[in-house]
């Protein structure tokens, strides 16, 4: 069986960011994903990048995505595509990663191997909600960015957090109409500065509203929007019925784990990162020896975290695999992280700097 | 509906081609996925569920739930959402669990 000095399973941008620093450092690494082209979700993201310089703030998410590929290649890094892993199994010398290729079962062997994995976004449910044309805001923004379709006309957004509020105002940008925006809790989820871009494109945001129900014979045609108290319970004469073909969900995403379970990773719960976390140290490793986690399934964050905890995750892995000194690793690992503390700043980003501090406080077993 | 000006896109200049949807030719992008074709033809019912024909269409789009699932040259359960076309491609939507044409 091939054996190689490190797998990363997920082509996304926490897993090609690994796989460009373990290539750096000198090792052999094979990326693995189960998609037809490399880049996870980064291609559908039209919209500038926050944060500092060095995070490529100002930088469309597609444009990095395009440079992430381009330091692989340069590399050599090997990619594997339209490769589904679907097994990780101890062996001797390392993990050994079952995947189907080409309708064929196969395997390598990795010394290390990282899961990048991400997330998939999070399903709501009301009366309707299985109707064609409610789907995940995701969804979406792939059809419009990516394959430049419209999934509908006349849309409603669930869910004010940054994805409903970009996805939202990508819909206009793509042509369709946003007619609301509606968020359970009392105020807007995600930035001002998204919120406002949408706002004075015409869209009203109802906080403290949810959807009732979706109606319609085969797709959707209407939908019905009710306003919520403090208790999140719907106040009877507040609804108000909207013409539209579809519904978008933005309502979180749920790291995608199954991998971690198999490889027999303790997990913690932490509903702020997208609930079950494998419980990782500080160098992304998880309770297996020699598996690391990068990325959404660390953790629901943003690409641009992705992109720096693939990194770490792959420094560390090299480290392991003695391609880097420990004083060679914990300058690069440094400097990782003092961007990474950079990204969770702020009102969002100190909750999401709390809650992994929290994580690797599990790891060392504290908690 | 395609999206056809974009205020920060390019133009897509992706290659047509055609593929059937039920029987019927409708053009498609050369490797986009079968679910943005029939989008673009305002085509959004994809199956029947197996007991109640409730119509079902696509929902996460990035091959994890198989609401979109159709039978695709003769072979069900076709995730369509993560497909890519081919000139002359079947698509059908699937009733049910579908069934396995004579020829797949």
């Amino acid at each position: 069986m091939r054996k190689v000095q490190a797998v990363i399973v997920g082509g996304g941008p926490a897993g090609l960011a690994a796989s460009i620093e373990i290539a750096k450092a000198g090792g052999k690494v094979v990326v693995i994903d189960e998609n037809g082209k490399p880049g996870g979700q980064l291609f559908k993201q039209i919209h500038k990048f926050f944060g500092s310089r060095e995070h490529r703030a100002g930088v469309r998410g597609y444009d990095i995505g395009t440079q992430l590929l381009k330091e692989t290649e340069d590399l050599g890094v090997e990619v594997l595509l339209d490769a589904p892993v679907y097994g990780l199994f101890r062996d001797p010398a390392g993990i050994m990663v079952s995947y189907m290729k080409d309708g064929r079962e196969q395997a390598i062997i990795g010394e290390k191997v990282i899961l990048a994995t991400g997330a998939a976004e999070n399903a709501l449910v009301f009366p309707g909600s299985t109707l064609p044309g409610v789907m995940g805001a995701g969804c979406a923004q792939t059809m419009i960015n990516v394959n430049r379709v419209l999934p509908g006309q006349k849309v409603i957004m669930v869910g004010s957090g940054n994805v409903g509020l970009i996805v939202s105002y990508q819909l206009i940008q793509a042509g369709a109409e946003v007619l609301a925006l509606v968020e359970a809790a009392p105020s807007i989820g995600g930035y001002g500065v998204h919120a406002g871009k949408i706002r004075r494109a015409g869209t009203p945001i109802y906080v403290g509203h949810t959807i009732k129900r979706v109606l319609g014979k085969t797709q959707v045609e209407k939908v019905e929007l009710v306003a919520l108290d403090e208790k999140f319970q719907e106040i009877p004469g507040t609804e108000k019925m909207l013409e539209a073909d579809t519904v978008c969900i933005a309502v979180g995403l749920t790291p995608l784990t199954e991998l971690a379970w198999l490889a027999g990773c303790e997990f913690t719960f932490i509903p702020l990162l997208g609930g079950h976390i494998p419980i990782h140290n500080e160098d992304m490793e998880t309770t297996v020896p020699g598996l690391y986690v990068a990325g959404d399934i660390a953790g629901a964050e943003e690409a641009s975290t992705a992109m720096e905890e693939g990194r770490l995750s792959g420094i560390a892995a090299a480290e392991a695999l003695q391609l880097y000194t420990a004083e060679e690793a914990k300058a690069l690992k440094a400097e990782v992280w003092d961007r990474m503390n950079a990204l969770r700043t702020g009102p969002f980003g100190q909750k999401r700097y709390d809650a992994k501090a929290q994580l690797l406080a599990t790891a060392k077993g504290g908690k | 509906m395609r999206v056809v000006k974009h205020p920060i896109l390019p133009e897509d200049t992706k290659p047509e081609m055609t593929i059937f949807f039920d029987g019927k030719e409708i053009p498609a992008k050369a490797g986009e996925p079968i679910a943005s074709a029939l989008l673009a033809s305002g085509v959004r019912i994809f199956r029947e569920t197996a007991k109640k024909g409730y119509p079902r269409g696509i929902f996460c789009g990035i091959g994890r739930c198989t609401d979109c699932v159709m039978t695709v040259d003769g072979q069900p359960n076709v995730r369509t959402c993560v497909t890519p076309v081919r000139q002359g491609m079947k698509v059908e939507t699937q009733k049910g669990l579908g069934r396995w044409s004579e020829k797949a």
